[in-house]
């Protein structure tokens, strides 16, 4: 192949590598400590690679929230079925939302029934698809955590140079370190050290995290993705745990630095502010979401279309808040693999490639 | 969702004052916004998600924590010989 993966990115996957680091987790490893991984798409490389079933028996692993199609609010689901199911409306969204259940359908049941519903890659194709059909009102459908926060406000923007009239988002991102800190302030709460999405820090950088490490004396460590940056990421929640050290360090150092990314913080902040957010089975989280700022609110399809109204139904069986918030794992759930799979999914975490229930299902975790 | 792709930065331009780039992901092409990593230029390389660059990756940075990790198991593998020349 003309373009190999070069050594520097290869090296992550290195099969001694990753058991060298086993080998000083287990090493290191004194007694039982409890991990969260709050990043979905960790869950799913830690399944994938059997991670989970390599760690010393002493390493529980928590999966998080972080599943931003799992914790869209049933009411923001709603409104963005309200509003797909309009005439003259193309209806954008990335695929991982089509197939969550709102109260009675699913994007793709309105897409089947004849409704414009487009998946879309990259946010800013959504503003293409709205310069390409003047006559059509076009609404992205603004999921994601902060990582996807800066891509969806870039659409906002280039629809403000285009001059778009017919361009508009349903905004719904939602915040990290707000969730952290409603799940370590629970008085349920049993995790005792965390991994930080390193995608997530790309971003924002991990300044965030220091006074809420020190608060609920937790140790973090920002982690990557590859299988050699997980092991690395938990070895080093293990080692501050193991010396009683509070402290965040930072596993993924090629692509997080402490300050984040500037640009994009600043991007971030021109477009959004900060609003409280309803998270689907967790409950309102204050200011742990994006809301358009004054200058952008032309852009907001909840004032472009009427969405009042909206009567929420969830399904009584599904206990997906409980494994949202790490109380339960997806295989403790009655309906797991029976009444709800990803062809029939009762909960968005069964849908999604990042949620826990589908993470379970697909890689034969059926027993916790 | 979070999910970040590696990829070399081919060449840079612009799109309605937009600044853009086409990435080489290890043989395959696509274009991806490079706004929040304005210096940029071909050769670097960078994490794609959503076609928006995060942040630019560092090669010393992963070539370092390599080095880190692979000094670990040279260590280990001494600290195995060293036992087996006691045992022996």
């Amino acid at each position: 192949m003309a373009n190999q993966i070069p050594d520097f990115l290869s090296g992550y996957r290195n099969a001694k590598l990753v058991k060298t680091v086993l080998a000083e987790m287990h090493q290191t490893v004194t007694q039982p400590w409890t991990l969260m991984e709050i990043c979905g798409g960790q869950t799913h490389a830690i399944m994938q690679y059997g991670l989970d079933q390599l760690l010393p028996d002493e390493i529980e692993l928590v999966h998080g929230p972080g599943c931003p199609v799992c914790v869209t609010s049933l009411e923001l689901i709603d409104q963005a079925l309200m509003i797909a199911k309009q005439p003259d409306v193309i209806f954008t969204s990335f695929g991982d939302m089509l197939r969550v259940p709102g109260s009675s359908e699913d994007l793709f049941s309105i897409r089947a029934a004849g409704g414009q519903v487009r998946v879309v890659y990259a946010p800013i194709d959504a503003v293409k698809i709205a310069a390409q059909n003047p006559d059509k009102q076009v609404v992205f459908f603004a999921i994601g955590f902060e990582t996807t926060a800066p891509a969806n406000a870039m659409a906002v923007i280039q629809a403000e140079k285009l001059g778009l009239t017919n361009f508009s988002i349903l905004p719904a991102n939602v915040l990290v370190p707000p969730a952290i800190e409603a799940i370590l302030s629970s008085p349920q709460n049993r995790i005792q050290g965390f991994l930080a999405a390193g995608h997530v820090s790309a971003i924002m950088g991990y300044w965030e995290y220091p006074p809420l490490a020190e608060k609920y004396q937790t140790p973090m460590a920002v982690t990557g993705f590859e299988p050699l940056d997980l092991v690395n990421g938990i070895l080093a929640t293990v080692r501050m745990l193991e010396e009683g050290r509070v402290a965040v360090e930072n596993a993924y150092s090629r692509v997080v630095t402490y300050e984040g990314n500037k640009i994009a913080q600043q991007m971030l902040a021109k477009v959004f502010k900060p609003v409280d957010r309803n998270w689907r089975g967790i409950g309102t989280i204050p200011l742990s979401g994006y809301g358009l700022q004054e200058a952008y609110q032309r852009f907001d399809a909840t004032q472009r279309f009427d969405t009042s109204g909206i009567q929420t139904e969830e399904s009584e069986i599904c206990i997906a808040g409980q494994v949202l918030r790490g109380i339960m794992k997806p295989s403790q759930c009655p309906a797991f693999g029976t009444l709800c799979t990803p062809q029939t999914p009762l909960g968005a975490p069964m849908v999604s490639s990042e949620g826990a229930c589908a993470a379970y299902y697909r890689y034969g975790r059926k027993s916790s | 969702m979070c999910l970040g792709i590696p990829g070399k930065i081919e060449s840079v331009y612009e799109d309605h004052g937009t600044k853009m780039a086409n990435i080489d992901f290890g043989g395959v092409q696509r274009e991806a916004c490079i706004e929040v990593i304005p210096d940029a230029k071909p050769g670097d390389w960078t994490i794609i998600h959503a076609g928006f660059a995060l942040n630019l990756l560092s090669e010393e940075e992963a070539r370092e924590t390599l080095d880190i990790l692979e000094q670990m198991g040279d260590l280990d593998e001494l600290e195995a010989m060293k036992k087996q020349d006691q045992s022996g």
